[in-house]
């Protein structure tokens, strides 16, 4: 029988990596990640989960240990934040880059200086160019059903990329919530023991990225760009499988809600996503034909998806918790990049909101939404990227 | 203890490796696959033997060998001995294998945290006292007034003592070495791999290029490096301090060779002047003086690192 959980998101994380029958735990501490490793310290103290816990001296120890072990042929996981994330940074090329399916909870934290232990995502959108799949999460069911659905995916051997589940701290991470959590043989149905590409073998002595001239660099590249477009056809289908035995799909790659006949189509990351949905019932009772479209993966990005959407709306607005300074928010870049080449693409507004945790409630959203209606309405995006809440 | 005849004639680092004429660390490394034979996993991070084991797609090296980044050889050993351990293959053997930047620089956070977590493996520095492989930078195991490309006219600091450094993480083996001595040297690694835990060796390797010698004199080099006690060769196992031959013989200085006959073969020494010589002479000698010290505390001390 399934089992539902009343949990806060970081032990639900713990949870998944316990179903997933995870081998190798590196871990370091940081906040809001912390909860999550600790929980697993107790599975794998308790014996409830049969794996070796690496209590690293750094997260850049973290993502190396993980590296090493998936290359010897076990299941890994780790989990960090922020700075924690940032320290990986070098680590995250090189998992990427040796082809190896790790997944890591990623719990958003906003950069500093000046220190913030509140969520925004300039953390993750950071290793945006890292060659991990990145998924979102709205809710804690999304963060286990994800992180199960990931390790499905990152071993595929069309894919053989790593993923960062990216939940957003304190919002998720501390916040209880109820979530189903499947039988275990239910699970070990859905994901099959662990495969990779290559391991280190002393029956089959092979050298592990080792130099490589420019004769070949250029092609290593571009297996990793064909795996990306095979994680983006995958992602839909493994999601929908999962929907169909456990009773939860999460979209795919985009989820949608009321876009079908919207003139406005609002996109947002994360959690924004969930109040994005109440934000479009409030409007469409004031009439406004608005809908919402959550990127739930980030990386492979849903460029078709959003093309899709383009031919059916008139106008775009974006919800960055994130801003690539000197420029504008991520989204707004990359939903502006998708649809250029089409025939009369809709205006995107871009809207920056939530930096450093600052709360983005629905009404914040309503907000964002008659004011990208009255440039639909003008005809003219009056503002490139507009600050949402900004004092002063 | 191994005799030469019982050397294996095996060869797990293969002809037409990339190592320059006369290399110090690729003696060693042929030498450590002569005393591990080839149920190992080798961990090499960013240093000379990125570019001695060769590119893609061949490489010289003939067991699993894990490149990885610069400071981290220690985290990716952790990972591998986990997993192996996960996998019921812990009768593999894991060896990191670094150079003296990779171990005493931007790698020694990775190497302290792995040796207090009781990291089953053996941690190898190949020490040629710099950055060899970008081109003889300085790093912390270069020798006060030593060229190098960073310190033109010498460096002006000593050299950071790696060893003790890690036994005072209390590790059941640490041991100095140099591929002059290969006798030493492999027994040192057949000890270190039937003991659990963290096993440290750090190895002075010769470096014809980087120290500015004839490629042909590299044994000589590292045999005047030990018998002017510049170097000492000894092990320190569960806290005992013993110095191994032929140092155990130069406890009496009038037994060492003056340090200049062998700083003055070494184009790297050019610029030393007679008070540095005199300085770098002071400083082995009380050296041996603290050598002298631990060999009688660990031979009246049965505590396990009573004094180390």
């Amino acid at each position: 029988m399934a089992q539902v959980l009343i949990d806060t998101a970081n032990h639900i994380a713990g949870y998944a990596a316990k179903a997933a029958r995870v081998k190798v735990v590196a871990a370091y501490p940081i906040t809001p990640q912390t909860t999550i490793v600790e929980k697993i310290a107790e599975f794998v103290e308790s014996g409830e989960m049969s794996a070796e816990y690496i209590r690293v001296e750094s997260e850049h120890s973290a993502m190396v240990a993980c590296i090493a072990a998936a290359a010897t042929g076990v299941r890994t996981f780790t989990a960090t934040s922020a700075h924690g994330l940032a320290l990986m940074h070098e680590a995250l090329h090189w998992a990427s880059g040796s082809r190896l399916p790790i997944v890591m909870a990623v719990v958003n934290r906003a950069m500093g200086a000046p220190w913030s232990i509140w969520p925004d995502f300039s953390d993750s959108l950071s290793q945006r160019d890292t060659g991990w799949i990145q998924f979102y999460c709205a809710d804690n069911q999304e963060v286990f059903d994800t992180i199960i659905q990931a390790y499905r995916l990152c071993e595929d051997e069309g894919v053989f990329l790593p993923a960062m589940i990216c939940l957003e701290g304190f919002i998720l991470s501390h916040t209880y919530m109820p979530v189903k959590i499947p039988d275990q043989k239910e699970i070990d149905d859905f994901l099959p023991p662990y495969r990779t590409g290559w391991i280190l073998d002393v029956n089959n002595p092979l050298s592990h990225a080792n130099l490589v001239s420019p004769e070949w660099y250029m092609e290593f590249r571009y297996m990793i760009q064909e795996a990306m477009e095979n994680a983006k056809r995958l992602i839909p289908k493994i999601d929908e499988e999962y929907g169909e035995r456990f009773g939860f799909g999460h979209g795919g790659l985009v989820e949608k809600y009321l876009c079908e006949d919207a003139d406005l189509i609002l996109f947002t990351m994360g959690t924004m996503g969930s109040e994005a949905k109440i934000a479009v019932d409030n409007l469409r009772k004031e009439g406004l034909k608005v809908g919402t479209a959550r990127i739930r993966v980030y990386r492979p990005f849903p460029v078709e998806e959003i093309v899709k959407l383009a031919k059916q709306a008139q106008m775009f607005a974006a919800i960055d918790r994130h801003i690539s300074f000197g420029m504008e928010g991520f989204l707004a870049t990359e939903i502006k990049a998708s649809v250029l080449n089409q025939k009369d693409p809709p205006p995107v507004a871009g809207f920056l909101a939530g930096l450093g945790g600052r709360d983005v409630t629905y009404a914040t959203i309503e907000k964002i939404a008659k004011k990208a209606f009255r440039w639909m309405r003008e005809g003219e995006v009056e503002k490139e990227t507009e600050w949402v809440d900004l004092r002063g | 203890m191994v005799t030469i005849k019982e050397l294996p004639k095996e060869e797990y680092l293969l002809k037409g490796h990339a190592a320059c004429a006369g290399c110090g660390p690729s003696i060693s490394l042929r030498l450590l696959f002569k005393a591990l034979g080839n149920k190992v996993i080798l961990v090499v991070p960013a240093c000379c033997t990125t570019v001695i084991q060769g590119q893609y797609p061949y490489t010289s090296v003939n067991v699993p060998l894990q490149n990885i980044l610069f400071e981290s050889t220690a985290a990716a050993a952790s990972g591998i001995v986990a997993a192996l351990r996960q996998r019921n293959l812990e009768d593999i053997t894991v060896v990191g294998w670094a150079g003296d930047g990779g171990t005493v620089d931007i790698g020694i956070q990775a190497l302290s945290g792995a040796a207090e977590r009781e990291t089953n493996f053996i941690y190898i520095c190949y020490d040629n006292e710099a950055y060899g492989n970008t081109g003889m930078q300085r790093s912390g195991a270069t020798p006060y007034g030593a060229w190098t490309t960073t310190t033109p006219s010498g460096k002006r600091e000593r050299k950071k003592d790696m060893a003790l450094i890690m036994a005072a993480h209390r590790i059941p083996y640490v041991a100095t070495a140099c591929p002059s001595y290969p006798l030493d040297f492999v027994n040192k690694l057949k000890k270190a791999k039937e003991i659990k835990g963290t096993k440290y060796i750090h190895i002075l390797a010769p470096c014809p290029t980087g120290w500015r010698y004839d490629s042909s004199k590299t044994v000589e080099m590292g045999r005047l490096a030990v018998l002017t006690g510049l170097w000492a060769l000894f092990e320190i196992e569960y806290g005992h301090f013993k110095l191994n031959p032929p140092s155990d013989r130069l406890l009496d200085k009038s037994k060492r060779k003056p340090v200049k006959e062998y700083l003055s073969l070494q184009g790297r020494f050019r610029n030393l002047r007679e008070d540095d010589l005199e300085r770098i002479q002071k400083w082995v000698d009380e050296d041996w003086e603290y050598y002298s010290k631990l060999t009688s505390s660990s031979a009246s001390d049965s505590a396990p690192y009573g004094k180390i």
